[in-house]
């Protein structure tokens, strides 16, 4: 009865509303998108037989996770953390057995009455609270760079896991531990490098082999230029900046090569390229041939419908919106997986800019405010983990609607607690209570 | 070390800050500053569905539908939906067998994808529609009868007047300004055609939600932009069905025409062209078939002749001649010419007659059609005295000829009128040089032969004009629009009088006289009627096709009664001989069925019978149809063999189609071959017949 009563001390009630406020925007944008004028409404949230029933069942597996979540004592998740994040790489290695072929990514464990569970999801959770328990160690000299790679073995070994699922967006997200880890204390250099990489990656792709060279080579002067007098004291400078402009052209090699033509599959690849406005041309003989074969016998498919339909979709909706149920895309089905991951459309056809800019600011606050709760933990264990949290919901945001909205290669990812779905609204909601329970207890040190 | 970081902190509110302020203004662009995509968005989504309204009815002028709607069914089918109908009881319903079914389903899913109704089954016969419509709860949802009105013309008759509708082609989308569209029907011929503003009503637009498949889901915003349609408006004629029917039936078996019209109002009460044929045939399933056999059929049966068939009138000419040599005062209706045989001031025979005194005055020399008399009196006309220059006199001459209504279309509320031929000093000027031809050289006119052309519908106009006493409304076919109102100007100009010569009363009453003695005891003795003076003239009209002289077409011009004149008519057999043989009892007959409303007499009604019975199919139309038929029957073996073909490689690929339970969408079909249509230019017929250069005629 002690713990009944302490259930809602403590608790953060402005993340708690944000995050039934997401919750019930993803419930009608789910209901918008399969609702059709005629429908019967009740009989179908009973039947369980539309997905915006199956929703509202979600959300209640997902309070009722969030009670236990309360219920639970802090201490639980830093003693179990290291336990349940092998538990969770065990179950990802489990699925390469039993997994369940679902949308062509064999990550998929079939709990039975038409119910799926997607490990990966799950060991997102897993790998935050890992990740807080090794930097909390007292042990743990995050500046040693011994430290560093552990941390990084942590938190990319799902990723590796998950691309060997052929789940690339999720494998994605766990990049956003680097912003966790940044906040730790991890050197600059490696956000600058990833973002130079970043930059010379989509140069490489934006330009011809020739512009691209001759870039390279007036950089190489520019460089030359302004570092005279250390090349001047140092010859060894200019033989490093020669170097690192022949890395640099070398990795257009790369990307055309072998990034395009061996690491993704030609469909990816064309997603990729599109976005840029470049059609992709493969250069692998054994590539050439099935592309022709496919041109050849007509089937070959338009791996730009699904952005076309999103942006239609988004574009149509203008300042105010369309009106609820009134989007003619969304009500015509013309937006491939509209309920999962192109949920944004539907809210951004039916309510417009207004709605979407809502949306927005929604995640916004929720995220500043989970790092507002981040920086007010005494513990490390609850601030690493808090990061997590928010740097994971991040990513999610930032990667799904910049897709939908043509400024990113579309990739298999959830709206937060928007999307439909068991596996991601639960997971989220574990990630969320979890925390909320951290900082309910945040003047007690955890290890 | 930690609490070091602090700062950090901040810059990640600042990447995921700038994050958020980048999408925002993507967002802007795509929903704000970008107006395409709504457009796009409604361009798939939003069907604009054209709803056709019902086509006006046309009306005889006893207020007979003689052009009315009719529905009929197609079955329409969803391949999708297929699964678990039982499609070997709607097989036997149809008469078709699994093969052709197989095939139909597959041709459906090419043209319309598996998710869309296509027609599985177009027009269905009453019958196949009553077994249907029992059985459909077996075959639904997969299989479903949609309506389609057609038209339909309950008396069969009047084909060339009422004309037809048809798909429009890309012409008429361009003419048209594209108010048509693709797949639309509108009138292509008749009074289909002329009135199409009036019978096609006016279009209603349904916008209709569709989904990525293309099915409809409901209408767009509750139909708030949805316009009605409203129905066409119907026309009421001055047609006699029943004289027409009865005309049709009389020129059976003959190639030729009739026209009659009222004189009082210019309204058509019939006009009937040799060969004709079921309006009925074009509509419907087997429209394009019978099409293209009307279309290549040498007879020419979809050339409506009472306006399109241009001959030298002849004989029937000779009254307008008449009145215009009696209008220069050239001549008195005492006016007399010695004939014997011969036509001596030219030097030619011109005239077959030699009982004496039989031109001794005008009405005689019409009632007994004495050539020499109208030779000499063109000759008069054109070398008139007042003038003193042949193309003077032929210019004044042809003047009066316009005023007939010769030489120009009458303006008919038909498509394609023709205008005939009045020659005049330019014609001769070109073919003789200047001042190398005199009257001589042209008397033949004088006697409606030679470069002289004009329609069957001209000359009745012309009846008219002689039966009014010197005026006439434009012949025309529409009484009155249903709901007129000021803005249908269509009709205005039916309702103007024209009168363009002021030729005194004295002078018709004279040729009216003699056109009253043709019948009483001239030419055309059997054209009598009891208990109505009629009026008449005979023609016999030599004719040449590709410079080999024909059979002489037999012509006939009559009104009745003398006073005060119901009807006018112009009967034309295309190479029957003479005027009175044929012409002049089609006629009779007909002018008593309209005056009287029926044909009195078993006698009268045995020679309808006779009439009708007999074939006068000119020689050359039966040398071409053998030509065409060997022809055709070379083209059908070869056709046959490769059909056969074509067909056995066809069953092989539609079993291999259809048995791969097509799930994945879309599938993989052979291309469609094209159908090779025959060319139909190397078999035209040649609508317009040639005439020969002739200035000796020799009647």
């Amino acid at each position: 009865m002690e713990k009944q009563a302490g259930i809602g001390k403590g608790i953060d009630t402005v993340t708690l509303l944000l995050y039934y406020a997401l919750v019930l925007v993803g419930f009608i944008a789910i209901f918008s998108v399969e609702f059709r004028a005629g429908d019967s409404f009740f009989q179908s949230l009973l039947e369980l037989k539309k997905n915006y029933s199956k929703q509202v069942l979600f959300i209640g597996i997902s309070s009722l996770v969030a009670v236990l979540i309360l219920l639970t004592d802090s201490k639980f998740f830093t003693t179990t953390a290291n336990l349940l994040y092998m538990a969770g790489i065990l179950l990802m290695l489990l699925t390469f057995v039993i997994g369940k072929n679902i949308g062509g990514s064999k990550s998929w464990i079939a709990l039975g009455g038409g119910f799926n569970l997607q490990a990966a999801e799950l060991c997102k959770i897993f790998t935050a609270l890992a990740l807080a328990k090794y930097l909390s160690r007292q042990e743990t000299e995050f500046y040693k760079i011994r430290s560093q790679l552990i941390a990084f073995a942590v938190t990319l070994t799902p990723a590796v896991l998950s691309i060997a699922q052929k789940e690339t967006g999720l494998a994605l997200v766990y990049l956003s531990f680097f912003l966790v880890m940044y906040r730790e204390g991890l050197p600059v250099i490696y956000l600058i490098a990833g973002f130079s990489i970043i930059i010379l990656f989509i140069t490489a792709i934006v330009l011809s082999f020739e512009i691209y060279s001759i870039m390279m080579g007036i950089g190489l002067l520019i460089a030359v230029y302004f570092l005279w007098r250390k090349v001047k004291r140092n010859f060894s400078i200019l033989l490093l900046l020669v170097l690192i402009a022949g890395g640099c052209i070398l990795f257009k090699y790369f990307v055309d090569y072998v990034v395009f033509d061996k690491i993704l599959k030609p469909y990816q690849s064309e997603r990729v390229l599109s976005m840029f406005g470049k059609s992709y041309t493969p250069k692998d003989s054994e590539r050439i041939a099935q592309l022709e074969n496919e041109m050849a016998s007509g089937k070959k498919k338009d791996y730009s419908y699904n952005v076309k339909q999103s942006k239609i979709a988004i574009g149509s909706g203008g300042l105010l919106g369309k009106g609820f149920l009134q989007g003619v895309t969304t009500q015509g089905d013309f937006v491939p997986a509209q309920h999962t991951d192109f949920i944004f459309t539907a809210i951004a056809e039916s309510f417009g800019f207004w709605g979407s800019a809502l949306l927005l600011g929604l995640y916004f606050l929720l995220l500043f405010r989970l790092i507002t709760l981040a920086e007010r933990q005494r513990s490390t264990f609850s601030r690493v983990y808090a990061y997590s949290v928010a740097a994971i919901l991040f990513f999610h945001v930032f990667i799904n609607i910049c897709m939908t909205i043509g400024l990113m290669p579309v990739i298999g990812i959830t709206l937060p607690l928007l999307s439909y779905g068991g596996s991601s609204l639960i997971t989220f909601t574990a990630l969320i209570f979890i925390m909320i329970r951290l900082d309910a207890d945040r003047q007690m040190v955890l290890r | 070390m930690a609490e070091f970081n602090q700062t950090r902190q901040t810059t990640i509110r600042i990447i995921i800050a700038a994050v958020f302020a980048i999408i925002l203004i993507r967002l802007m662009t795509l929903q704000l500053f970008s107006s395409k995509y709504a457009k796009l968005a409604n361009d798939q989504a939003i069907l604009r569905k054209v709803v056709y309204p019902s086509r006006g009815i046309i009306f005889d002028r006893k207020g007979k539908a003689i052009l009315d709607n009719i529905t009929m069914y197609d079955l329409m089918v969803t391949p999708s939906q297929l699964k678990g109908v039982d499609t070997f009881a709607l097989c036997r319903i149809l008469d078709v067998d699994t093969a052709e079914f197989k095939k139909r389903i597959l041709t459906s899913i090419i043209k319309n994808s598996r998710n869309r109704p296509s027609v599985f089954e177009p027009l269905l016969s009453a019958e196949k529609y009553a077994k249907i419509n029992e059985n459909l709860f077996r075959f639904q949802p997969a299989f479903f009868l949609q309506e389609r009105p057609i038209r339909s013309y309950p008396f069969k008759a009047a084909a060339h007047i009422l004309g037809y509708v048809g798909e429009v082609d890309s012409f008429m989308l361009k003419r048209s300004n594209f108010f048509y569209q693709m797949g639309d029907f509108a009138g292509r011929s008749g009074l289909e055609n002329f009135y199409e503003k009036v019978l096609m009503g006016q279009r209603g637009i349904q916008y209709i939600l569709r989904d990525n498949f293309n099915r409809p889901i409901g209408p767009y915003e509750k139909g708030e932009f949805d316009t009605a349609s409203v129905a066409g408006r119907h026309l009421n004629t001055y047609i006699d069905i029943e004289v027409q029917q009865l005309a049709e039936k009389l020129m059976n078996g003959k190639v030729g025409s009739v026209v009659a019209i009222e004189p009082q109002t210019g309204g058509i009460i019939a006009m009937t062209s040799g060969p004709t044929y079921d309006p009925n045939e074009l509509t419907g399933s087997e429209s394009r078939k019978n099409f293209s056999r009307l279309f290549l059929d040498p007879a020419s049966p979809l050339l409506n002749r009472g306006m399109q068939g241009v001959y030298p009138p002849g004989s029937t000419f000779k009254p307008l001649g008449a009145l215009v040599a009696l209008d220069e005062g050239l001549i008195t209706p005492d006016f007399g010419y010695g004939c014997f045989g011969r036509y001596s001031p030219c030097g030619r025979p011109a005239c077959t007659h030699s009982n004496a005194g039989h031109a001794a005055n005008l009405s005689l020399s019409i009632a007994n059609s004495c050539n020499s008399y109208y030779a000499h009196v063109f000759r008069m006309a054109i070398d008139n005295p007042s003038y003193n220059n042949v193309e003077k006199g032929l210019l004044k001459w042809k003047s009066y000829m316009t005023g007939f209504g010769l030489g120009h279309k009458l303006g008919i509320d038909l498509p394609g009128e023709y205008a005939g031929f009045i020659p005049d000093t330019a014609r001769f000027n070109k073919e003789f040089r200047r001042g190398g031809w005199s009257s001589c050289t042209i008397a033949s006119l004088g006697i409606g032969q030679g470069e002289i052309q004009a329609t069957p519908l001209q000359m009745a106009n012309a009846i008219c004009l002689i039966a009014n006493r010197g005026w006439y409304y434009t012949p025309h076919f529409v009484k009155n629009i249903e709901g007129e109102t000021a803005e249908d100007t269509l009709l205005k100009k039916y309702r103007e009088k024209i009168s363009p010569l002021r030729i005194p009363n004295d002078y018709y009453q004279a040729v009216i006289d003699g056109m009253e003695m043709v019948v009483t005891n001239g030419t055309a003795r059997n054209a009598q009627i009891d208990g109505f003076a009629v009026c008449a003239k005979t023609g016999t009209v030599e004719n040449y096709f590709r410079k080999k002289k024909q059979q002489n077409h037999s012509f006939f011009v009559a009104f009745a009664p003398k006073e005060n004149p119901k009807i006018a008519i112009c009967v034309v057999v295309e190479n029957a001989g003479y005027g009175a043989t044929w012409a002049a009892p089609i006629a009779s007959l007909l002018m008593e069925k309209y005056l009287t409303d029926s044909i009195a007499g078993p006698k009268r009604k045995a020679e309808i019978e006779r009439i009708s019975n007999v074939t006068i199919i000119p020689a050359r139309i039966k040398h071409e149809r053998y030509v065409r038929d060997s022809i055709k029957q070379v083209k059908d073996s070869l056709l046959r063999m490769r059909l056969e073909r074509e067909q056995k490689a066809r069953i092989d690929s539609t079993d291999l189609a259809v048995s791969t339970d097509i799930s994945d969408y879309p599938v993989n079909v052979p291309e469609r071959k094209k159908e090779e249509t025959i060319s139909s230019a190397a078999v035209l017929p040649n609508h317009r017949y040639q005439f020969k250069k002739i200035h000796q005629p020799n009647i």
